[in-house]
């Protein structure tokens, strides 16, 4: 490839980068002449410079998106969003055909027939657009403005191998080749006039710099300024690998001055002292100045948000606003380029999930436009970046819901969790188990990816939601990742790093208390369950780890009786690193392992001392993982319940009791609230029933065989809530929680029971829990009944292939007010179609055999009377992805199992609806 | 074809027929290294340990600012490790933009080989060298078995 086509598609690359955000402005404000100019010209330099290559398909493609600029810009077209879409589509045609000439030297072939036209339709009026009301006056002349006000686009986006370096960073040498600082300031007023008589060839490349430090840029890399940036700041291109180059150089000279500071100290008083000091200073300053040079704006990473959340409110229907703050915050691009892609996935989650519909909106009060806000700034070291959206924020019980049948914590683990902890369930691998089969066919990541890419540049994230008001995500990425402080430690007579980010405190300790001495009466003790070791701190258990015994240094150093416990934070776990010394902070330089020793995931890098020798740089992340603590646990979970989940996926959490008559009775654990044990006492009667107070209200006991034992002190009982209501059933004892498949082989002979069915390989009787409720307050499925005006008899089809499910939701619906038809399998379904049955709304279990809930959604959608029905789509696995693509396979909603209120009230939102469409 | 007939491996069909190699002693064995694939030699070093690492890995040091990993031949090769206060020396290599030093017992002098002299390994080898040898030298009086840096350094591949 010539010099000349890789500096037009590095150039073009920057300008379509700035177009896209130009072109989402330009719809927010269509009066913005300057804004329009600045997009004229840019699509114009384009154009002319790809008649000049010879790319004849560019060329034609540029030059009919810049026809519908140039009406746009003279004002006989009104900026519309169809023209503004039309727009985009020329450019992702220009970006395709670009990424082509860079891959293949040559333009990629292809037809562009059809979207020329449509531009050519539109430039000549024929589109819809013409009808638009007449544009408004054109906005006065903004050249009596200052002259910063030549339109300053966002940063830009670098391609890959070059980076542009403002020349003030640069050693003096370069900086001779400074321009005249008039040169640019100059060009502003021009560029502003609203004429765009100056719009041709002299603007054509925007404030190219009149001498970019002419063969000064390495690499043969084209000298030319970044285009539009502020006044007065110089740029010029260099070749990353340059910089790549200078910052391993730089990071040598680092250790290599450390290493003589360190002889330095041995030998005072020598004629070294003062040059090494200078010497010290000279490099920390070159180190800071390097490191400069590699820094960017963190706007850049983020100048295609504007356009994928344009893209998304359209697709999605929903109005969202996106908020950029402290978009010059500057860190390495390196960690710039890492943290990329989990910023545009957690933007899209937070505008395709957090935020609700306009209507959602309304109906809770809120602006219909949502918004998204991005904040960055500095804090220590660091840089904090914060996501947050002001939408429905995380649904607590639905994780909850999802963690049990993902098996990733028990019922018993979630019910000492805080509201928080449940919520960082999202970033736990499996937790999106359908997301991950989808990540592999290129479609986006789960935030366990994101949390895994951030943790991999020694980053944290945090989240914080609130119903109702939105989710915030926290993350904390240092500035570079060539240089971190980290504090050397010792253990099994070997030294090791610990990043400074991890650790939070250092803690003096015991292994020992010696009752003879008295001693360690000011230190903390290690105490051991069953050979575990933990630490009292300040009235918590901190989980603690030995380096030596984790890292099989061998050496037993449990003679030495005074330890170091390296408190160290990941994610929101703590955990204590146990060491035998700690030494001072150094600053090192992270180089990467060797690649025959990847696998060891307990160090993140290793790097030369001061004193020269090599040490490893331990990764509290990886420690974490290895030992189990919090986040680590995770591998072992997961990779049993992704077994599980591939030989039964009807497993269900069921908690077992024994009540009346029956030996042994189930009842899926979701639809327990809580379990309690109350004393005898508190059962009062209240109309001759009994009741008791519970959490301040009085709660209806119901008895499974009617009568109450009363010969035990206590009364065990399930609680079942819902809303304001609880209700208690009463039972005799509760044996334990399986997970097992609901098979209900003997339908219910008795009321009260589903049937009988073999759980956990014994006969167990399956309660109805629908009768139950029913018994202790009849209009418990009528629960929001002044709503409902006129749902009238309306005719529901579940397709279920659970017997209990079935059991359970016909009862629901029909109390909410529905007609409800069951069946059991999509083939029957369809039966009922041909049979000419015509219903409601259709609601469908997703893993059913041989048609499942994705393929039937396909098949009603095709075609047939029920091509328009709303159909909602009912599954254990409610997370984004599979509600992604089910809704792509034409379900109108996706609900969680059990979670009765969601489905009646979408159903009841679905039919108001349709009722009146 | 006249290569077939002398069974002349393509290591040794240089433009002189000799080969040039640095010899190493490691346990009793009289070894070779292709002078080219050597990019230093070192004396005794200060090793650091790597926790959990493959047992070849003897740990890496410091040359001249760049870590190397260290790996010891001895284990490699599935022979005794070296008595403790043994001073050894090392070979450094480099594969793929990363430095490996071989953990010898003592490094000697260059010889340049007539490959007449050479011959492929004896079929009745064992694994554990045949696979990291490419022939054998015969000397007066003693063999000189020619080691394939690259298998050496292949570890990452084997987990």
């Amino acid at each position: 490839m010539d010099d000349l086509l890789s500096d037009f598609l590095t150039e073009t690359n920057e300008s379509l980068a700035e177009l896209d955000v130009a072109l989402v402005t330009l719809e927010r404000t269509p009066d913005d002449a300057e804004t329009l100019g600045f997009i004229f010209r840019l699509v114009h330099t384009i154009k002319g410079t790809c008649g000049f290559l010879g790319l004849p398909r560019l060329e034609r493609v540029a030059h009919a998106g810049e026809n519908v600029l140039g009406k746009l810009r003279d004002r006989s077209l009104a900026v519309t969003p169809d023209i503004v879409s039309q727009v985009l589509a020329a450019l992702d045609r220009i970006k395709a055909i670009v990424t082509g000439l860079s891959e293949t030297g040559s333009e990629p072939v292809g037809d562009d027939a059809a979207l020329i036209g449509t531009l050519n339709a539109t430039a000549s009026g024929e589109a819809p657009a013409s009808a638009a009301p007449p544009p408004p006056p054109p906005s006065p002349p903004t050249a009596t403005e200052t002259p910063k006000a030549v339109v300053t686009p966002p940063p830009v986006l670098e391609p890959a191998a070059i980076i542009s370096v403002p020349v003030e960073a640069l050693p003096d040498p370069v900086a001779v080749a400074e321009p005249s600082p008039a040169a640019v300031p100059a060009q502003a007023p021009a560029n502003a006039s609203p004429s765009g008589a100056t719009a041709g060839a002299p603007n054509g490349a925007p404030n190219r710099a009149p001498s970019g430090a002419p063969g000064g840029t390495p690499g043969g890399a084209p000298s030319g300024a970044s285009s539009g940036g502020s006044a007065g700041a110089q740029t010029i291109r260099v070749t990353v690998d340059v910089l790549e180059d200078l910052m391993t150089l730089v990071s040598e000279l680092v250790l290599t001055r450390n290493q003589l500071l360190q002889l330095a100290r041995t030998h005072e008083d020598n004629a070294f002292t003062v040059p090494l000091q200078r010497l010290s200073h000279i490099t920390s300053d070159l180190q800071e100045g390097v490191m400069k040079t590699r820094m960017q704006p963190i706007g850049n990473a983020w100048n295609k948000l504007p356009r994928l959340v344009r893209d998304l409110s359209h697709d999605m229907g929903k109005k969202i606003e996106l908020t950029m703050l402290g978009a010059e915050t500057e860190l390495d691009r390196q960690v710039l380029e890492l943290i990329k892609d989990p910023l545009t996935h957690m933007i899209r989650n937070s505008g395709d999930h957090g935020l609700e519909t306009p209507a959602e909106r309304r109906a809770a009060g809120k602006p219909e436009v949502g918004t998204i806000t991005l904040n960055a700034f500095h804090e220590g070291g660091y840089i904090i970046l914060e996501i947050a959206d002001d939408g429905r924020g995380l649904a607590v019980d639905r994780i909850r819901a999802k963690v049990l049948s993902q098996g990733l914590a028990t019922e018993a683990e979630l019910v000492g969790m805080t509201d928080g902890q449940i919520q960082r369930f999202i970033f736990r691998a499996g937790f999106s188990t359908a997301e991950k089969v989808s990540a592999v066919s290129g479609r986006g990541v789960g935030m366990d990816v994101v949390r895994t890419n951030i943790e991999k540049i020694g980053g944290t994230i945090e989240l914080k939601s609130t119903p109702g008001q939105g989710t915030t995500f926290t993350v904390k990425i240092p500035l570079t990742l060539a240089i971190v402080s980290a504090l050397i430690v010792e253990a099994g007579k070997e030294r090791f790093a610990i990043p400074q980010l991890s650790v939070v405190e250092l803690v003096r300790a015991r292994r020992n208390f010696d009752a003879a001495t008295g001693d360690g009466a000011g230190n903390s003790v290690i105490e051991r369950i069953n050979d575990t070791p933990v630490l009292r701190l300040r009235n918590r258990l901190l989980p603690l780890v030995s380096l030596t015994e984790l890292l099989a240094l061998g050496t037993d150093d449990r003679a030495e009786n005074a330890v170091h416990v390296v408190v160290a934070q990941v994610g929101q776990q703590m955990m204590g690193i146990i060491v035998n010394r700690v030494f001072d902070t150094e600053e090192i330089v992270v180089k990467p392992v060797a690649p025959i020793l990847r696998h060891v995931t307990m160090f993140s890098g290793n790097t030369i001392l001061g004193d020269g020798s090599v040490i490893m740089i331990l990764d509290p992340n990886g420690i974490a993982r290895a030992s189990g603590v919090g986040a680590g646990s995770e591998s072992k979970l997961v990779r049993t319940s992704l077994a599980e989940a591939q030989t039964s996926a009807d497993k269900t959490a069921m908690l077992l009791f024994r009540a009346g008559e029956s030996q042994r009775m189930a009842v899926p654990l979701g639809l327990v609230a809580r379990l309690e044990d109350i004393p005898r006492d508190m059962i009062e009667l209240s109309c001759g029933a009994p009741v008791t107070q519970y959490r301040g209200k009085l709660m209806p006991l119901i008895a499974i065989d009617g009568g109450i034992d009363q010969q035990k002190p206590t009364q065990p009982l399930l609680v079942f809530a819902e809303g304001e209501r609880t209700m208690g059933l009463m039972v005799d004892e509760i044996i334990d929680v399986v997970e097992d498949s609901l098979d209900i082989e003997l339908a219910g002979a008795r009321p009260g029971l589903l049937g009988t069915g073999v759980i956990g390989g014994q006969a167990t009787d399956v309660l109805d829990t629908g009768y139950w409720l029913m018994q202790a307050w009849e209009d418990w499925f009528r629960g929001v009944p002044r709503q409902r005006t006129s749902a009238g008899q309306m005719h529901i089809l579940l397709v279920d292939d659970s017997e209990f499910f079935r059991q359970l939701t016909v009862p629901m619906l029909g109390a909410a007010g529905f007609r409800v038809t069951a069946v059991a399998s999509a083939v029957e379904a369809l039966r009922l179609r041909e049979a000419g049955t015509m219903f409601d709304a259709v609601v469908s279990d997703i893993e059913m055999p041989e048609i499942d809930g994705v393929q039937f959604a396909r098949i009603v959608r095709a075609s047939g009377p029920w091509v328009r029905l709303p159909m909602i789509a009912m599954t254990a696995h409610a997370d984004m992805e599979s509600a992604r693509i089910g809704r792509e396979a034409g379900f109108t909603d996706y609900v969680a199992k059990f979670e009765r209120e969601a489905l009646v009230a979408s159903l009841r939102t679905m039919l108001a609806q349709t009722a009146h469409a | 074809m006249a290569t077939d007939i002398l069974e002349r491996p393509e290591a040794a069909t240089s433009h002189e027929d000799n080969q040039v190699l640095v010899t190493l002693t490691v346990g009793e064995q009289l070894c070779g290294v292709p002078v080219l694939a050597v990019r230093d030699i070192l004396g005794e070093q200060v090793i650091t340990r790597i926790p959990l690492a493959p047992p070849e890995i003897a740990g890496s040091l410091n040359l001249r600012g760049r870590i190397v990993t260290a790996i010891d031949l001895r284990r490699r090769l599935r022979l005794p490790p070296a008595a403790p206060d043994q001073p050894r020396m090392s070979v450094v290599a480099e594969q793929g933009g990363e430095l490996y030093a071989l953990l010898v017992d003592q490094v000697s002098e260059v010889l340049s080989l007539n490959v007449s002299m050479f011959e492929r390994n004896p079929p009745t080898l064992e694994r554990s060298w045949a696979d990291f040898s490419t022939g054998v030298f015969r000397l007066d009086g003693r063999l000189l078995v020619v080691l394939d840096v690259s298998r050496l350094l292949a570890l990452a591949g084997e987990g």
